[in-house]
């Protein structure tokens, strides 16, 4: 048993069988996480270093404590205050830590490629954890399993992502695995956020009204407003952003179901999502972080590089 | 190909096991049964279903678990992760292991570690349906065994429980 391939770098090259090999690996690994003793020695002698070219919070936090769960000996890098600083590559950068004896690489990075790039040039074995506006797949893999969890099965749910689907590496690695996973997917926001040709070239549904969006869906995963990666005005306000695309808990009042709330964090209060709706027992957001160490664990192992399989 | 035990002696083997069993342990209330996946799994079932036949009454606590986390061979193959659902606690418990054929003892070694990580039982007991005896790599010897067999490496010993047989091929 092993993944058709070596490295995670994105949900695009995953089959649906390694999808659901992950998803079945990590609901062992929450088990897990609910023992006396949180830890297994499953990769007691590898060695990671997570590499964190942009800041990061859960993600970072996540992995780490994935890997010490697992028993890996970690090493942590954050371009602050390290030799990047100073100008050095990030190949010649990673050949210094491989040289090392590393046996798998962490990696975020704002250029969109990077690990794929790394994944060609060092023999490491190379998990992307977030790659500019490219793709976010460990995140898309702990949505999956939140989504599997409250409501069984992925398969004809009705997920919107909603918000910044331009800008956002989450959207895409969800749409990709939504999609292989046999859920139906749309996306919901203001026009100048959606890519103008992502039904074409994805195969999903594009809403720009909320309530009808809400409506439509089994699942809302909210996203955030990346305010860092615009430097175009692409809506006039925050507060218009969230008269017009805010969940709020009277739009949510307003629908004939209950619907599943979902945020891949860090959430801007107010903006995308209110206050009452993010902390809601509709919400989801906290059992995504939870979930987020099992799923990294289950990435961690099946990719530490067994011999054969 | 050699039939090791046949179905009547399957039969028999299983039911004197529950008995030994039984007869070490008069108070079930100290004592938890866990059957080591995949295939440690439908021995015990097998034992428990002999166990609650003979004590109606009494509440047996059994559970189910997996050592794929725990192997010692992770840099060699990955394997399967199959369920563990051990639903109470096994702290100050006497444990006791099942499973089908034990070989080289290292499945037990793992299932040890991973019985550590789930609390400190009282005990720790291992009963097994075969024991091929003189291929062990480490120093575990069962406390209760169905058959003790002499085998050779190139041997491979397995329960087809479609017909309840135990061979060796």
């Amino acid at each position: 048993m092993q993944l058709s391939t070596k490295h995670l770098l994105g949900i695009k090259d995953l089959n649906p069988q390694d999808i659901s090999t992950i998803l079945s690996t990590a609901t062992e690994f929450k088990g897990v996480l609910q023992r006396q003793v949180k830890k297994v020695p499953s990769l007691r002698d590898v060695m990671i270093v997570n590499l964190f070219y942009e800041n990061s919070t859960r993600t970072r936090i996540s992995f780490e404590l994935a890997e010490k769960r697992l028993s890996a000996d970690t090493i942590n890098f954050t371009a602050s205050g390290s030799s990047a600083a100073k100008g050095e590559t990030l190949l010649d950068t990673v050949n210094n830590i491989l040289s090392m004896k590393v046996d798998m690489v962490v990696l975020r990075h704002s250029a969109s490629g990077a690990p794929h790039f790394l994944a060609k040039h060092i023999p490491a074995a190379i998990i992307n954890a977030g790659d500019g506006i490219n793709e976010h797949p460990t995140q898309a893999l702990l949505d999956a399993f939140s989504i599997q969890e409250k409501l069984g099965t992925l398969e004809g749910k009705k997920v919107v992502l909603i918000g910044d689907i331009m800008h956002s590496r989450v959207a895409l690695s969800n749409i990709y695995l939504l999609k292989k996973m046999g859920a139906e997917v749309m996306v919901a926001g203001p026009p100048t956020l959606i890519p103008k040709y992502i039904s074409e070239a994805f195969d999903v549904k594009v809403e720009y009204n909320l309530k009808r969006a809400l409506e439509w869906c089994d699942v809302a995963n909210v996203l955030r407003i990346q305010l860092e990666r615009q430097n175009q005005v692409l809506f006039s306000s925050l507060r218009e952003y969230n008269l017009a695309y805010g969940v709020s808990k009277k739009l949510l009042d307003g629908l004939k179901k209950e619907i599943v709330i979902m945020h891949p964090g860090p959430i801007n209060r107010g903006v995308e999502i209110d206050s009452d709706v993010a902390d809601s027992k509709q919400s989801i957001i906290l059992q995504q972080v939870e979930n987020g160490v099992a799923v990294r664990m289950a990435v961690l192992y099946l990719l530490s590089g067994a011999k054969n399989s | 190909m050699k039939i090791i035990l046949d179905k009547q002696q399957l039969h028999l083997t299983i039911s004197r096991l529950a008995h030994q069993l039984l007869e070490n342990h008069l108070n079930l209330n100290e004592v938890v049964f866990i059957g080591l996946q995949p295939r440690g799994i439908k021995v015990s079932d097998k034992l428990m279903e002999n166990i609650r036949a003979l004590y109606p009454a009494e509440k047996v606590q059994y559970g189910i678990l997996d050592i794929t986390f725990y192997r010692d061979d992770i840099r060699e193959a990955l394997h399967v992760a199959n369920k563990t659902d051990i639903p109470f606690s096994i702290e100050g418990k006497k444990v006791i292991l099942i499973d089908d054929v034990l070989y080289t003892g290292r499945t037990i070694r793992a299932a040890l570690d991973a019985l550590q990580d789930l609390g400190r039982p009282q005990k720790v007991e291992l009963c097994v349906l075969v024991d091929r005896r003189f291929n062990r790599e480490l120093p575990i010897q069962p406390d209760y065994c169905g058959k003790a067999i002499d085998t050779v490496v190139s041997q491979k010993v397995k329960v087809e429980w479609a017909r309840e047989e135990v061979v060796l091929y």
